[in-house]
């Protein structure tokens, strides 16, 4: 599904990724840990597309296509879906619109076709059930005023809509209560399935009680530095990450 | 074209007399030669039949016209404008009426296909005999083709509610002791130097009288269309709403490429009586040039609202996109207790485009009150200034006003600029001015592309968003017209 190959990566000159290998079978789901600073967001740009986030060597085949290689949107199109650490604030922007317009610019790239209000409000709707959310949800400008919980969710409540072959969560639970957490995992876990792969990003071991992780990597100085099972979580969460960054 | 054109030119240069057909498109003109005179002033008068008043009041306008300088106070920069290099007249030529489309010229059925008129009422606008039956959109159209209205629509059925909705050429002599009373009562004939222009050479516009206790049946509208080279167009438009009388106009331009500039300076006057409301709406698309700025409509309106009674409203409602120069401030002096003056504004500004735009609110009965919203988008080249002037006078006692001005940049070439005047002189007086300047951000474009919309879509979005408390003042097919239009404007804005 995703093979990394001796990725690196500079922001404004500064090298930030120093060659990752890393390969996610298609319809699991992988954690990547690491202390701040080890390059866990810049990753996840990198990967999205993200400009101002140089890449400096290797390579990055999605379903076997370069996805280096492609616009952010060609990305999305092609099932990528990133839930960002920080969602972004579109004033004037009702959410329902920006999903449809989202889902369908979607379906438009790939030769499926559009949906019109009422095919969609269904689809949303049953999101906003699914993912425990007011109904006032989807007629709220995009992320104005959310509280960091409501933000984190919403991120949810698109992924549950544009329902992506690879979703890549950036610190999806910083910021959150138990509660919320609990609401993320849920969207999370409801996607999971042979059609559906993650790359969930994290500092903290407390999400991967609700995500049951397949693999674990840890993340340190830009290179994957250790990788196992879920077990290795609890291992971080109990000796932290300090012999980890000598090891890099 | 050229050839035609230069030939054309050529006879009119050997001929010494006033007037002469010509042939400038492919639909027939009736074109005056260049210039601008008392005979000229005289010749169009003649043309449209003028009762004498007429013919004076524009005399007197071209006199005092002739004394006056153009304007340059505004932030908009262009080359001088040769008045004596433009036609003052043309008109399309008037036929009998045609049996059906077949026999309608096919170069103007074209022109209402590109202004997505549908078919059946591009019958009723070509003049097709009979054509004039039921419609599933009640909406009136006026078209004002170079000029001259081509023909009017759903005057049955305004006539029924009483309702007169005609070009001013006819109510001219319709109805001349309103057109008498009214012309030149909001923007008098010497008001400023593009008005006294329009007084002295306006060859058509709409008119507009809603009667007593009217609620106009139907959206009046009227499509502008500039399709003569080097035609000055000088649109007069005169709306009355009478005592407790309701009416929504709806108005858009569309104009297609050019190569030289072209000049616009159409007056609109509104009149609302007790209790009237008038909802004036504006969707305006103009050539605006080229990426270089070349080419353009020059487009130096005088629009003004008079709220003459108690209760009376007045709500201007404009999407500026197009031109290559905007001069326009569509404004309401609110004379009538409890009056109510509304403005809300898009302008929008790409390239090498300038616009001036904003409001007059002049504060002049009690307990009046008025609210501005304007949102100035930039991108390219572009200038886009807000100036707005918020007059409270002595007698108006509790006066309102609130004002929010949003500026909105797309990349770092462009400027925004927000001039607001406030003079109050009455101490109950409350004047709020509110206002504010943003980017687009590369994060929030990102986080559109990330869902998979392009970069153009975002950015039409975004834009959107921004300009959403307009968009909702306007009437729905007009809203739906004018996002798209944004989004079109803004091509090739970012990246």
């Amino acid at each position: 599904m995703l093979e990394i190959r001796n990725l690196s990566a500079s922001v404004d000159g500064a090298a930030i990724l120093n060659g990752i290998d890393l390969a996610v079978p298609r319809g699991e789901v992988h954690a990547i840990m690491g202390p701040n600073g080890s390059g866990k967001s810049t990753l996840s740009y990198v990967l999205s597309g993200r400009e101002d986030y140089e890449v400096t060597g290797g390579t990055v085949l999605f379903e076997g296509r370069d996805l280096l290689a492609m616009e952010p949107e060609a990305r999305a199109a092609a099932g990528l879906f990133l839930a960002f650490q920080y969602p972004v604030e579109l004033p004037g922007v009702g959410n329902a619109n920006f999903m449809r317009t989202a889902l369908n610019a979607v379906r438009r790239a790939r030769g499926e076709e559009e949906l019109d209000a009422v095919q969609f409000l269904k689809i949303a709707r049953a999101a906003v059930k699914q993912l425990a959310m007011p109904d006032d949800m989807l007629k709220r400008n995009v992320n104005v005023g959310f509280s960091g919980g409501e933000k984190k969710r919403n991120e949810m409540l698109q992924m549950a809509i544009l329902k992506p072959k690879l979703a890549i969560l950036d610190e999806t639970d910083s910021g959150l209560d138990i509660d919320a957490l609990k609401i993320v995992a849920e969207g999370v876990n409801a996607q999971r399935g042979p059609d559906f792969t993650a790359l969930v990003i994290t500092h903290y071991q407390r999400l991967l009680d609700h995500i049951v992780p397949d693999r674990v990597h840890v993340l340190a100085n830009g290179r994957i530095v250790r990788s196992g099972g879920p077990e290795l979580a609890h291992e971080l969460e109990a000796r932290g990450y300090a012999g980890f960054a000598d090891a890099a | 074209m050229p050839v035609e054109t230069e030939t054309l030119e050529t006879v009119q240069s050997l001929t010494q007399s006033g007037y002469k057909w010509g042939f400038e498109t492919d639909i027939e003109m009736d074109l005056a030669p260049k210039g601008l005179n008392e005979g000229i002033i005289r010749l169009i008068s003649e043309r449209k039949g003028e009762p004498a008043w007429l013919l004076e009041w524009r005399l007197k306008a071209f006199a005092a016209w002739q004394t006056m300088r153009e304007p340059h106070w505004s932030k908009a920069h262009y080359p001088p404008i040769d008045y004596q290099d433009l036609h003052y007249y043309a008109a399309p030529k008037r036929k009998p009426g045609p049996k059906s489309l077949d026999e309608v010229d096919p170069e103007l059925l074209k022109v209402y296909e590109k202004l997505g008129i549908p078919l059946k009422e591009r019958a009723i606008l070509a003049g097709v005999e009979g054509a004039d039956g039921s419609f599933p959109n009640p909406v009136a159209v006026d078209a004002v083709f170079d000029s001259v209205s081509v023909a009017t629509t759903f005057r049955k059925t305004l006539e029924k509610a009483g309702v007169i909705f005609c070009p001013i050429s006819e109510a001219v002599h319709e109805v001349p002791e309103l057109v008498q009373k009214y012309l030149g009562s909001v923007v008098p004939a010497s008001d400023n130097f593009f008005a006294a222009l329009n007084s002295a050479v306006f060859t058509d516009g709409s008119f507009v009288y809603i009667p007593k206790g009217v609620r106009c049946p139907m959206e009046l509208s009227t499509y502008f269309r500039i399709n003569a080279r080097n035609t000055g167009q000088f649109e007069r438009t005169l709306i009355i709403a009478d005592d407790a009388s309701h009416v929504s106009y709806l108005e858009g331009c569309t104009a297609p490429q050019r190569d030289e500039n072209q000049l616009h300076a159409a007056v609109v006057e509104l009149v609302a009586l007790d209790d009237a409301q008038i909802k004036y709406s504006t969707v305006q698309n103009w050539y605006p040039g080229d990426a270089e700025g070349r080419g353009g409509i020059y487009n130096f309106v005088t629009k003004r609202g008079a709220c003459r009674g108690k209760r009376s409203k007045i709500s201007w409602t404009q999407v500026e996109t197009g031109s290559a120069i905007t001069w326009k401030y569509p404004s309401c002096v609110l004379q009538g207790d409890d009056s109510v003056g509304e403005f809300y504004s898009v302008a929008v500004t790409n390239n090498r485009q300038q616009a001036d735009t904003g409001t007059k609110m002049i504060h002049i009965g009690r307990n009046t009150s008025s609210t501005i919203v304007s949102k100035g988008i930039s991108a390219g080249h572009s200038d886009n200034t807000y100036r707005g002037l918020v007059r409270v006078l002595p007698r108006a006692s509790g006066a309102r006003n609130f004002t929010q001005c949003d500026s909105l940049l797309i990349g770092d070439q462009c400027g925004a600029h927000t001039v607001p005047y406030i003079e109050s002189r009455n101490a109950t007086a409350k004047v709020e001015h509110e206002a504010t300047t943003s980017k687009i951000a590369d994060d929030q474009l990102f986080y559109c592309r990330q869902r998979g919309l392009s970069q153009e879509d975002a950015v039409g979005l975004l834009v959107n968003g921004f300009c959403k408390d307009v968009l909702k003042e306007l009437p729905m097919e007009f809203a739906v017209e004018a996002q798209k239009l944004l989004a079109v404007s803004l091509e090739g804005s970012v990246g």
